[in-house]
């Protein structure tokens, strides 16, 4: 009768909160953004998160099927991977290029690596690099918040000039600080409403589900550098608008935390926060482009495995002089 | 509040049987006794089959420096010698003795409740005589650590009333019912190092204790009892030295390396007991507990007796029991075969069904860093599963496999339950085999 018992290793219990559980708390962390981009970009935006969304899921789906791998699409993972590439593509983009976008995220990025875990970079950045270098001028067009697009067929698209071609072309934004925290400026889907970014960050943040550290340095080196270095001369920039635009809290937030591309030693966390926000100015004032964050978050993700390497933790007893006596 | 870095929160369940008072077990028809219940040497068997023992009398020995005698728990007749299966899986000689419940003790006369009168070698010698081991699993031998190495100055006795593992309840209720002996021990280790400075630890989950323990330690010089963090692994040696002298104990060194001894509730209690009553170890507290088990229990359980025999005597198993466990659900081992006998270092038997083992069916490591945020040790467990999967056992080494002291915080923590801490488990033992094979 005793067969039966199980003679695993301890630990015998599990405490910890599941993939799953870690997943569905970013998606919900990204509701507020969602929500807000439906608000200013109406359904169609919705619609392009649907896309993205469903293809992602499809194709981790189709994969496992293919590779006669045990069904991953549970853990979440690549709903939030679809839903975080949707965040950062305009809403007046065509699905098909959706598509595109969540095949070379799940199944290039992520899938080709071995999976969830094994990746170097993050995917949904993978996915929206691609579909810069395809198709560049449908990537950057905006469209005027609060219009309403349709949402089949051809979109006109009202181009409006963001506050960071403003800020890159050393012209003063011409939008009120307060109306940018708020996204009352074109920009992609997830990007353009620090304040619901603000939000969803925090939330998980409380939760524990992301240290704040990333973050936190993050925004405050851009905040530093933008005001050192701009395109009018030293001393002379605009942090403000700098940190409430360009889809900063998004990448801050969302995707430089993403657990598997960036460090995860408290030291290494501070250097990739740094590292990013030096990167990000640098592209935002000197690259050819006016957007730097998602780049500078994958410049790092890149370099992740040296910045642990170099900050790993003090192990225990390995005390230089031990033995002190204390008290 | 005293605490340390890392580590996890496990719900402690300890209210299943926190209340309930340590029930003297009585003894079963036949007991096991094994001749290794602790780290070191092996005892001899010292009886013939076919003599009569009786309760104390000393039936194993070595000459072994670190090796402690066994004793038998009941009187009776030496049935047979042979090899049984302990409950961490080896295999060793044992004793079989048929309970004659007579209980007729070795040896009444000689307390010696003055223990001043004793010299520190006296002290020692006594203490391994009495069997004494640390209580709380691998079981020690306490003597050798009141001896410590040529140069070590011992400076502080702290006694471990953590009892950080969940469902574990015997050391608290030894602080409720018997906190006279438990202080009495303490002052016989203080004694013997010729030294005031003890500390009586306990988590704070257990305020009765700590209220108990001051009350009784109120006006015994240089014992301080102390409130620690209820936090898993508190009860850890090196976490809990920590915690009350912020003392870190180096790479591969013992405490005595940093002045301080650690001893368990029930180490205590076994050297008050040799001094009180001249009687050896031949019990131990043990929590059955679980939903697997009909009445949870705290038991008073003679060495040597089948956990079957227990698990009976707590009303049998309940549910679908899926595992069987001795010592915590953090550290203990689960069993397979439950003919197996209470040792020294049996603290608990948990008898598990589906409820408590619920786990996510994933296998997948994403980096997320939680295991070594929770590694009290300061490791990186994620990198070591990665560098063994690899085969690069020298890496594994190099990034502190050998310094894990298996607590279990990353694997109870892990969201894609990839078990690091088997794998940093295997790296440890594919190192020290290596070694093995070079020398
Ligand atoms: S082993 Fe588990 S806890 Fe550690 S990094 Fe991987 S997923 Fe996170
Ligand atoms: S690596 Fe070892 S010491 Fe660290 S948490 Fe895991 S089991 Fe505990």
């Amino acid at each position: 009768m005793e067969n039966k018992l199980q003679v695993s290793t301890s630990p015998h219990i599990w405490g910890g909160i599941s993939v799953a559980k870690v997943m569905q708390y970013v998606i919900l962390a990204l509701m507020p953004a969602a929500i807000m981009s439906v608000y200013y970009f109406g359904f169609r935006s919705l619609l392009v998160m649907l896309v993205a969304v469903g293809s992602s899921v499809l194709f981790e789906y189709l994969w496992c099927k293919l590779t006669k791998r045990e069904n991953t699409i549970g853990d979440y993972s690549a709903a939030v991977t679809g839903l975080i590439l949707a965040m950062n593509l305009p809403p007046t983009i065509p699905y098909y290029m959706v598509v595109v976008g969540s095949f070379v995220a799940i199944v290039v990025a992520k899938e080709f690596f071995g999976g969830l875990g094994h990746n170097f970079i993050n995917p949904a950045l993978a996915g929206r690099a691609f579909l810069m270098a395809s198709w560049l001028s449908e990537m950057t067009k905006w469209a005027q918040p609060r219009t309403r697009l349709p949402l089949f067929g051809k979109v006109d698209t009202i181009s409006q000039v963001t506050p960071l071609a403003q800020l890159k072309a050393g012209e003063a934004v011409d939008i009120s600080y307060l109306e940018m925290f708020f996204g009352n400026v074109g920009g992609c889907i997830g990007e353009t409403c620090a304040a619901a970014l603000l939000i969803g960050g925090l939330f998980l943040i409380y939760k524990r589900i992301i240290t704040p550290i990333i973050p936190f340095t993050y925004i405050a080196t851009v905040g530093l550098m933008s005001y050192i270095f701009s395109p009018s001369g030293f001393f002379k920039g605009d942090p403000w608008a700098n940190i409430l635009s360009g889809g900063l809290f998004l990448a801050a937030f969302f995707m430089a935390t993403d657990y598997v591309t960036s460090p995860s030693t408290f030291k290494g966390q501070f250097i990739m926060g740094i590292f990013m926000g030096v990167i990000t100015v640098i592209i935002r004032v000197y690259g050819g482009y006016p957007e730097g964050a998602s780049y500078a978050v994958m410049l790092m993700n890149i370099l992740t495995p040296l910045v642990e390497k170099a900050t790993m933790p003090r192990i225990y007893g390995t005390k230089k002089q031990a033995g002190g006596k204390a008290q | 509040m005293l605490s340390f870095r890392g580590g996890v929160h496990p719900h402690d369940h300890k209210e299943i049987t926190k209340d309930k008072k340590i029930t003297e077990l009585s003894p079963p028809d036949t007991l096991y006794i094994p001749m290794q219940m602790h780290i070191g040497a092996p005892c001899v068997p010292k009886v013939e089959v076919g003599e009569r023992v009786l309760m104390g009398q000393i039936i194993g020995d070595s000459d072994a420096y670190v090796s402690v005698p066994v004793h038998a728990s009941v009187s009776g007749t030496v049935k047979e010698i042979k090899k049984i299966l302990l409950p961490n899986g080896s295999m060793s000689d044992a004793v079989v003795i048929e309970n004659d419940f007579k209980d007729e003790p070795f040896d009444e006369h000689g307390k010696n409740k003055d223990y001043t009168k004793f010299s520190r070698q006296e002290i020692i010698k006594m203490v391994r005589e009495a069997g004494v081991v640390g209580m709380g699993g691998a079981g020690f031998p306490t003597h050798v650590k009141l001896s410590p190495p040529e140069g070590k100055v011992i400076d502080t006795v702290i006694v471990n009333g953590a009892e950080c593992e969940p469902y574990l309840t015997s050391d608290y209720r030894v602080m409720l019912e018997n906190p006279e002996e438990v202080i009495y021990g303490l002052k016989v280790l203080l004694y013997a190092f010729g030294i005031k400075n003890g500390y009586i630890g306990i988590e704070d989950n257990k305020k009765e204790a700590i209220k108990k323990m001051q009350e009784k330690t109120k006006n015994e010089e240089g014992i301080r009892v102390v409130a620690l963090k209820t936090k898993y692994p508190q009860g850890s040696e090196k976490q809990l030295i920590w915690s009350i002298t912020k003392r870190e104990v180096p790479r591969g060194g013992l405490p005595a390396d940093v002045g301080v001894i650690c001893v368990n509730i029930d180490t205590c209690c076994a050297i008050a007991k040799k001094f009180l009553y001249n009687r050896p170890l031949i019990r131990r507290i043990v929590t059955v507990s679980g939903s697997g088990i009909k009445e949870p229990q705290n038991f008073s359980v003679r060495i040597g007796t089948p956990f079957s025999y227990v698990i009976e005597a707590a009303g049998g198993m309940a549910g679908d029991v899926k595992k069987v466990i001795m010592g915590g659900p953090m550290m203990g081992i689960a069993q397979y075969d439950l003919n197996v006998p209470v040792v020294k270092g049996t603290s608990a038997i948990l008898l598990f069904t589906e409820k408590e083992l619920k786990q996510p069916n994933t296998d997948v490591c994403f980096r997320c860093g939680r295991c070594s945020y929770v590694c009290p040790i300061n490791l990186m467990p994620y990198y070591i599963a990665d560098a063994y999967r690899i085969g690069d056992i020298e890496r594994c080494e190099k990034l502190g496999a050998l310094d894990c002291i298996e607590c279990g915080c990353c694997s109870f923590t892990c969201p894609g339950n990839a078990k690091p801490l088997s794998r940093v488990r295997e790296a440890k033992r594919t190192i020290l085999e290596n070694r093995r094979q070079k020398a």
